[in-house]
């Protein structure tokens, strides 16, 4: 009863927070401060989110497919490396350093040279999002696997288990926690490159209807669709949390 | 039957001889001890009996068969538990079973049987971090008897508890030892432990570390209550020291 009541104490103030910023902006905006036309109030953002939903939702729906698909992806690729880096030295020396390179190279830079190699189409959308998302999968896997204690795989050795029992009764499930802490910066990733990639060129998706509510100057429905895309995120984060929940059932009895 | 043979085994480490000439048997249904400072080579020693480690010379025999830098024979338990902190406790303990390839469903009902005799009952279902230092160490053991039935090596599995708690886990200990059938050898730097739970005590000491005494402790098992309170208990405290 206490613990609940303290839960709801630590969620007024954020809640506070967000309710005085939209009550600043709705005045800025409101009263004419700042002129409708560069900043809408948020009742013409909301206004603009419902006349345009079902076509925000028609978008949305191509965004997520590109960003389940190319974060699948990722997830397969990442988890394939981590688990090539771990099992072989010298693909972890030969790997390492070009994974970080993938990750130094500007997404908004080579976005277009995809849309130029792969058209316009999902392709290219899905392969920039699985190179945005592999590497924090790899990365916290690997972390994971090579984390793994030294006397436990010992002991399992001194049973006789192989490499591949190790794998899967130590490395694996000790290194969960790590990769949905990487998951969750992965989904919103995901959702992000697959905007991005929808921006330089494509026909449909969030990213397409953010381009033409830009060129038609509908700054409320801008701002209705750069809400829809955090609340997606913020969806997909709440998601992979119940995932872990769910897959690592002695965390919840702590 | 189970008797293990380790015999002349001399094992370097940077150049450096670690442990040198080292015998020592354990026979069926015996409870033997190390007895040694820390660092002395004890737990190098255990490494090679286990497997992990092959001996620079030497061999380790197991019922007849060499079993010398191969592991998969004999299993161990540490100070620190190792018990899968995402596994419950019947899982953990059927790991040595789940290893060999036993099926999950079965594995589980064949641990289930022990839970009582080691003083477990009611945690299978429960996760390490629900259960005390004591309990850990008691499905510790359990685990690794379930590895192999005939032997087992224990590596100061008691000095992490705290001393009540390690005098209970005794009294539990020659319990459980009393009902089943199990020949141990027994790391440890306690003397009192040493002169408490064995049947014979190796001293091993020096650097590189030797084999420099065996001492019988000739106290019938299972051993009086007060054993630890007696004139002999003290007796081989005193001999034990003189030689160490």
């Amino acid at each position: 009863m206490k613990r609940k009541s303290q839960n709801t104490t630590s969620k007024i103030w954020p809640l506070l927070a967000v309710v005085m910023i939209l009550a600043v902006w709705q005045t800025a905006s409101g009263t004419g401060l700042i002129s409708k036309f560069m900043l809408p109030s948020p009742l013409d953002v909301v206004k603009a989110f419902i006349q345009d939903f079902p076509l925000l939702m028609d978008n949305a729906k191509v965004t997520l497919l590109e960003a389940f698909i190319g974060l699948a992806m990722g997830i397969l690729i990442g988890f394939l490396m981590a688990v090539l880096m771990d099992r072989f030295d010298k693909m972890y020396q030969a790997m390492y350093p070009l994974i970080v390179l993938t990750q130094t190279v500007p997404t908004v830079a080579i976005a277009p040279l995809l849309v130029l190699w792969f058209g316009y189409e999902m392709l290219p959308k899905v392969i920039l999002i699985v190179i945005v998302t592999f590497f924090p999968i790899t990365v916290s896997l690997l972390d994971g696997f090579r984390g793994a204690d030294r006397d436990t795989i010992s002991l399992m050795r001194s049973m006789g288990a192989s490499k591949m029992q190790i794998f899967w009764f130590v490395k694996f499930p000790g290194s969960l926690s790590q990769f949905f802490a990487s998951l969750r910066i992965a989904v919103s990733y995901a959702v992000v490159g697959a905007v991005i990639s929808e921006w330089l060129g494509g026909f449909q998706g969030l990213g397409v209807y953010m381009t033409r509510v830009k060129k038609a100057f509908s700054f409320d429905k801008m701002f209705a669709v750069i809400f829809l895309i955090s609340a997606i995120s913020l969806l997909l984060m709440w998601a992979v949390n119940l995932l872990q929940k769910k897959c690592m059932p002695w965390e919840e009895k702590k | 039957m189970s008797d293990l043979i380790v015999t002349d085994v001399t094992l370097s480490y940077e150049k450096k001889n670690v442990i040198e000439d080292i015998t020592i048997e354990l026979h069926d249904n015996e409870l033997v001890c190390l007895l040694g400072a820390s660092g002395g080579g004890k737990t190098t020693l255990f490494n090679v009996i286990a497997g992990l480690n092959t001996p620079d010379k030497g061999t380790v025999v197991l019922d007849g068969e060499d079993i010398t830098g191969q592991p998969g024979h004999i299993s161990y338990m540490l100070q620190k538990d190792l018990l899968l902190p995402y596994k419950t406790i019947e899982d953990n303990v059927a790991l040595p079973l789940f290893i060999k390839g036993e099926k999950k469903k079965a594995a589980r009902e064949r641990v289930g049987g022990f839970f009582e005799e080691f003083g477990l009952e009611g945690t299978q279902k429960k996760y390490p971090h629900q259960l005390s230092g004591g309990m850990r160490q008691r499905a510790a053991l359990l685990r690794t008897y379930m590895f192999s039935r005939n032997i087992a090596l224990l590596d100061e599995p008691f000095s992490a508890l705290d001393t009540l708690t390690k005098a209970e886990m005794h009294k539990w200990y020659l319990d459980v030892m009393d009902k089943i059938h199990l020949s141990t050898l027994f790391i440890t730097h306690d003397i009192d432990e040493a002169i408490l739970l064995s049947d014979r005590i190796y001293l091993l000491t020096g650097v590189p570390g030797r084999i420099t005494e065996e001492i019988l402790i000739k106290e019938p098992k299972p051993r009086r209550k007060d054993f630890n309170l007696t004139e002999e208990f003290l007796d081989y405290k005193k001999e034990i020291l003189a030689k160490l």
